[in-house]
């Protein structure tokens, strides 16, 4: 009786460890894919291709304070393997990476109060991607 | 008796078969008549252009550091040969090419020879410089020489069995080295040739951006059609107007993606790509625009099956 117990507990347990790591890597993906369909819109405002929108710099910048809030607590130690496109690197210097995260935040909150109107997104956001660009330079290669 | 004989006709086989691989494939360092050009100085001013659009700080600048012009070398490149370990280029006299002339660059990146006349490995991309003007190394050199001295030799590549034998790259020039020079193309605008040139002599996209065989030569029949990434993790993707490559990327999604490394869909391109960014983000819009005009014109091909990626 205690062996089929056991081994049920054993299957759920490392079923579970399997979920949250998969969970880990879900969850990062669909945060970095929000903060990517964000940024597509503000890239046709950038080149001309659509109107400008200020709701929709805006949906950038709070998509990316939100990314920054929750994506340094999802490179758990068990999410380096499986469906992702994060380098090894993540865990080799994660205070950099992390530091990253951070200045992501801070940056967007300072453009929220920045732009207001399509001069100041013209003048201020040019320099926002390379947070973007030079986090996936270290840690992320596409597979 | 017989077998006596037939091992020394054999051993005269492999004489003579080794001889005839080191006949045909020795290194061949430039003529003079095509040295002449290089006795006028070159312009530094326009050899920076050549640098970025060459991506030389790719590989060569100094790793962990942020100046592109530090060419202390160190970088490890991983291949299936084994680690590469990238060379100084520093102006220092000793640990870099400070004493280099204009035409031992000209030797090293348009015949893959070294001023000891030995073979370069291809993982030094002249399988594209070869194409690049005699001109422009010129200025090229001009250039090199004006960025600081590094001090310190790089360690030497770690490489397996029988791929570290340099005369057998020899064997791989003969079997995948093109030197046909890309003429200019009547049929397409100036803008288009001057993209292909930066494309094809200049920014080597398709030393990254085709599948190669196991003899780590391109696959000519897929080139710019993607495949594994041969630095081991990843795959690069198709660059022709295929569906799987940028057949829905304008010529200004291109354009936009050299400039920031931004893509269409919001994302931006990281590893490598961001690497070569960090070089074509130098260059003129214009010139930008011409390399995305010659990319936006290649056939679609459908590149090497991606493998499905793992559930976790
Ligand atoms: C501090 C590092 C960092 C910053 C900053 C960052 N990213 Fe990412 N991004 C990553 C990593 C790591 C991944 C890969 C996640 C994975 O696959 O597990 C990624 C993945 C992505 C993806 C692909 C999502 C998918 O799987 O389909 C998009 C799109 C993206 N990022 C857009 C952006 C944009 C736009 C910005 C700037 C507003 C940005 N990122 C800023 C690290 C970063
Ligand atoms: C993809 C990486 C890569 C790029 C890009 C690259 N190189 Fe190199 N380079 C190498 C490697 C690897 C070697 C060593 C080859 C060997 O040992 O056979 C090398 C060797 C050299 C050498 C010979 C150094 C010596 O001490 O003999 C010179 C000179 C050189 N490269 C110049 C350049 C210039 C100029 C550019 C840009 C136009 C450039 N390289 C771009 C990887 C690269
Ligand atoms: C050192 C290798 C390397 C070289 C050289 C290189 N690429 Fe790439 N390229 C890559 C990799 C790897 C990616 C995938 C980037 C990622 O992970 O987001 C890529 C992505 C791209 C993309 C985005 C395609 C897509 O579907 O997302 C374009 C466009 C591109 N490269 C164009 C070029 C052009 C033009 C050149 C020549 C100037 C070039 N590349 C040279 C490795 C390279």
């Amino acid at each position: 009786m205690i062996r089929p117990i056991f081994t049920l507990l054993f299957l759920l347990t490392g079923f579970s460890l399997a979920q949250a790591q998969t969970d880990a890597i879900a969850q990062r993906r669909a945060i970095m894919k929000g903060v990517g369909q964000a940024n597509a819109d503000v890239g046709k405002i950038a080149k001309g291709e659509a109107p400008f929108d200020l709701a929709k710099v805006k949906a950038l910048l709070s998509a990316s304070q939100e990314a920054s809030a929750k994506m340094p607590g999802l490179f758990p130690d068990n999410s380096k393997t499986g469906d992702t496109a994060a380098l090894p690197k993540v865990w080799q210097t994660k205070a950099d990476f992390d530091a990253r995260w951070k200045k992501l935040g801070e940056d967007a909150a300072a453009l929220q109060i920045a732009i207001t109107d399509q001069a100041s997104f013209k003048a201020k956001m040019s320099d926002f991607g390379k947070n973007c660009g030079g986090c996936h330079e270290g840690y992320r290669q596409k597979n | 008796m017989r077998m006596v004989k037939w091992s020394a006709a054999f051993v005269l086989v492999i004489a003579i078969g080794l001889a005839a691989f080191v006949l045909i494939t020795a290194p061949r360092a430039l003529s003079d008549q095509r040295l002449t050009v290089l006795k006028t100085p070159g312009n530094a001013q326009r050899g920076e252009g050549i640098f970025n659009a060459g991506g030389c700080a790719s590989c060569h600048a100094t790793p962990e550091q942020e100046d592109r012009t530090v060419l202390g070398g160190g970088l490890e490149l991983a291949s299936a040969f084994g680690t590469f370990v990238v060379p100084n280029i520093s102006s220092h006299p000793q640990d870099g090419i400070g004493l280099w002339q204009a035409r031992d660059l000209a030797n090293a990146m348009l015949e893959g020879v070294s001023p000891r006349s030995e073979h370069y490995y291809p993982a030094f991309p002249y399988a594209a410089y070869t194409h690049a003007k005699i001109e422009d190394i010129a200025d090229l050199m001009a250039y090199l020489r004006t960025l600081p001295a590094v001090e310190g030799k790089t360690v030497s590549h770690r490489l397996s069995f029988p791929f570290n034998i340099r005369v057998l790259i020899g064997g791989w020039k003969f079997l995948f080295f093109n030197r046909t020079p890309v003429q200019d193309d009547p049929t397409h605008s100036a803008q288009w040739n001057r993209g292909r040139y930066l494309v094809e002599a200049l920014g080597h996209c398709a030393e990254c951006h085709s599948p190669r065989n196991a003899l780590g030569g391109i696959i000519a029949a897929q080139r710019f059609a993607g495949g594994p990434d041969p630095e081991g993790k990843g795959w690069v993707p198709n660059l022709t107007q295929h569906e799987k490559g940028l057949k829905d990327w304008s010529i200004a999604d291109i354009e936009d993606v050299l400039a920031s490394g931004s893509t269409p869909e919001g994302d931006y391109v990281g590893g490598s790509m961001a690497k070569v960014v960090r070089n074509s983000a130098q260059l003129s819009k214009e010139d930008r625009e011409a390399m995305a005009d010659y990319i936006k014109s290649l056939a679609p091909i459908e590149g090497p099956v991606r493998p499905p990626r793992p559930a976790f």
